[in-house]
């Protein structure tokens, strides 16, 4: 893949999954229509969901998932060693994710409730900054490929990627979308960081905010706007709490 | 000649989630044969506690990535039938719409990236890309299909957002179902190249005696509620569940294990053709019979090609649901939801199999208590029941690690285990 006759770089990547869904790296296979260019950009060492290969080295590791057992701590710090750089895909990885829901439980009654007489390992759940060094955040649930493929070009390029500053409420003016408020459903849309285009106030449901906050938001003005409109603290509560990616108390 | 053999997977590979293989012959003796899921406990029946009816759906959508929107449906299903909702006959029929989505995008990944590279001796399909590009083209096509209708229809393919209580958010705009229904029409051009292709994979020869779960169809093949029926002759009512599935924890694995007439059952594509043959497209039922696939098939690695035969099945249903919603003018797709207190039960087929949600609400509408039941968490001690007799079945002459390692491998990926699902 040449631009203006110039050879990128191909980086080596390795796709690594821990507590999660794994929908995340599923997304590296989605968007099938620039696929075949994305694959071609990249070199794939490792990539145990798709592939049975293990091609040595990697210069970049991709982790998908929350750290919630002690092995997953040791496997984490031995792929740190390895990589140069070393990047959480998706909200689970940068935040904690749903995943981090069960840490408002008592989890020996959550084993007791889940396994009876025989509990399974778990640790409270943490996002992979709590864990080890992490060189790029690729928030999300699930990640959108686009912006993917936008960071892996800014990455070949050898240009820093800037994730935008403003919120997805910038990119719902932009596609027309009404606002869910006026359909009388809550959003978060006014406080998260945009840059996913906002698939979810198109598609009819207000933000859960799992990018993170966008640049300065005005927490106070948000939950003063969610309950003019009639929202409970409980429910704004939840929604806020959801992806544990807004760290503020309503 | 004493046959001495020893295959251990750690984390298998092409698979979703983690599990490990291990397989002992010492003389010609099964000394061990496992299927061990070692996933990470997530606890999610743990985390709906106390969450209210607009959540649930969101929350259990991320229970997994590749079946998000049928643990999503499964979910709606089960608070509407606590709340007591009748959603509008058009969104049961957008809703539907996405799951063939859903069952066109998962069977195609798993045919073409996970089960497909072990039949033509590579470690994945990435190889293709550069050897048979053509293959990776239809693949890429015919998944592109189903993804594209999931966006359409559920606003997302992965972690679905139009899909709610009450219904289904929005109409999807009649030229984009149009331009979607043109572009299965064309698919079945890739389809038949790509049962060209199977058609020259060789299927090893195994057979276990298994008793396969699924819904049971009335008129039409089955996907989102009914009746449950097992191929040893069980039958009940969606609501009574757990007495088709029987969960019991198992000390070496973080999945539960489930069990019928015998120690262990089998859901998914294999599963839902052998109690609902008689229901399939004419086309599908072609396909079958000229794959071999008869009812009722014992040979686990025929459910690679069940997931074909169900391809052909729902690109078909696909297009005559389009063509019914085109007909339709300005609908109502949602219906009001009030919270009130109750028990409901959702199964849905997603792609891997039967999946039971149930929810228990108080009268504001949060929930109390919840159940889910995963259909890997089904399947996982038939894998684990099937490996000694296929251990047993290839323990011959000429059986070396390697062979039996990927014989082995190959089992678990004919199931296309959602391994972080069962253990959810």
């Amino acid at each position: 893949m040449k631009y203006l006759g110039i050879e990128p770089g191909r980086p080596r990547i390795a796709v690594f999954d821990f507590t999660s869904c794994e929908g995340c790296e599923l997304q590296l296979a989605n968007k099938e229509e620039t696929l075949a260019e994305f694959l071609s950009a990249i070199s794939i060492v490792r990539f145990r969901e798709v592939s049975s290969a293990d091609e040595g080295d990697y210069d970049i590791a991709l982790i998908e998932g929350a750290i919630t057992r002690a092995d997953e701590v040791e496997r984490l710090r031995a792929i740190r060693t390895k990589a140069k750089v070393l990047v959480a895909l998706g909200t689970c990885a940068c935040y904690g994710g749903v995943a981090k829901l069960k840490n408002a439980y008592d989890l020996a009654e959550a084993n007791r409730e889940v396994y009876g007489s025989d509990p399974k390992e778990t640790l409270p759940t943490r996002p992979i900054r709590d864990v080890v060094t992490v060189d790029l955040e690729i928030p999300g649930c699930p990640v959108s490929k686009a912006e993917v493929e936008r960071i892996v070009q800014h990455v070949i390029w050898n240009i820093p990627f800037k994730f935008p500053a403003y919120p997805v409420c910038l990119e719902c003016k932009q596609l027309y979308t009404v606002c869910r408020f006026e359909h009388g459903q809550l959003c978060l849309g006014s406080i998260t960081r945009g840059g996913c285009e906002a698939p979810c106030p198109a598609g009819g449901l207000g933000c859960w905010g799992c990018r993170g906050p966008a640049t300065d938001p005005n927490f106070e003005e948000f939950i003063t706007i969610a309950r003019e409109r009639g929202f409970s603290d409980r429910e704004i509560s939840e929604r806020i709490n959801f992806f544990g990616a807004l760290e503020v108390a309503a | 000649m004493k046959i001495n053999l020893d295959v251990d997977v750690h984390h298998l590979t092409r698979v979703e989630g983690h599990g490990n293989i291990r397989v002992a012959v010492k003389d010609g003796e099964i000394r061990e044969a496992r299927w061990d899921v070692v996933e990470t406990p997530r606890f999610f029946e743990v985390m709906l506690k106390g969450k209210h009816y607009t959540t649930a759906g969101i929350l259990t959508a991320r229970i997994c990535g590749i079946c998000s929107i049928g643990h999503c449906l499964a979910s709606l299903r089960a608070t509407e039938q606590a709340l007591g909702v009748t959603i509008p006959e058009t969104a049961a029929k957008l809703r539907l719409l996405a799951k063939h989505g859903e069952t066109l995008q998962s069977h195609w990944l798993h045919l073409f990236f996970l089960a497909a590279p072990d039949f033509v001796g590579l470690p994945s399909a990435l190889p293709l890309l550069e050897v048979k590009p053509e293959v990776v083209h239809i693949a890429r096509r015919l998944k592109g299909a189903g993804n594209r209708l999931c966006d359409l229809v559920a606003g997302r393919t992965t972690h679905p957002v139009a899909l709610q209580p009450g219904g289904v958010a929005r109409m999807p705009p009649r030229e984009k179902l149009l331009a979607l229904r043109d572009e299965l029409q064309r698919s079945f051009e890739d389809i038949g190249a790509t049962a060209a292709l199977f058609g020259t994979f060789a299927i090893p020869a195994f057979q276990r005696e298994t008793e396969f779960v699924s819904l049971k169809g009335e008129t039409e093949y089955p996907w989102i509620g009914g009746r449950l029926i097992s191929t040893d002759g069980v039958e009940h009512d969606e609501s009574d569940y757990l007495q088709m599935t029987n969960e019991y924890v198992d000390t070496r694995n973080t999945s539960k294990w489930c069990r019928l007439s015998r120690p262990s059952f089998a859901v998914g594509a294999l599963a839902r053709y052998n109690n609902n043959y008689r229901l399939l497209h004419p086309d599908a039922a072609r396909a079958a019979e000229q794959f071999g696939l008869a009812p009722v098939c014992h040979n686990p690695f025929m459910n690679n090609v069940a997931q074909l035969v169900e391809c052909i099945h729902v690109t078909h249903e696909a297009i005559r649901l389009i063509d019914e919603l085109v007909q339709e003018g300005p609908v109502e797709t949602m219906t009001e939801v009030t919270p009130r207190a109750g028990v409901g039960v959702g199964a849905v087929e997603v792609p891997r199999g039967i999946l039971y949600h149930h929810y228990e609400y108080d009268e504001e509408g949060y929930i109390i208590r919840a159940n889910c039941i995963i259909p890997t968490t089904q399947n996982n001690a038939n894998i684990h029941q099937d490996l000694p007799a296929l251990a047993k079945n290839f323990a011959v002459d000429g059986m070396t690690d390697e062979k039996l390692e990927l014989l082995c491998s190959m089992l678990v990926r004919a199931y296309d285990p959602c391994v972080s699902c069962s253990v959810h």
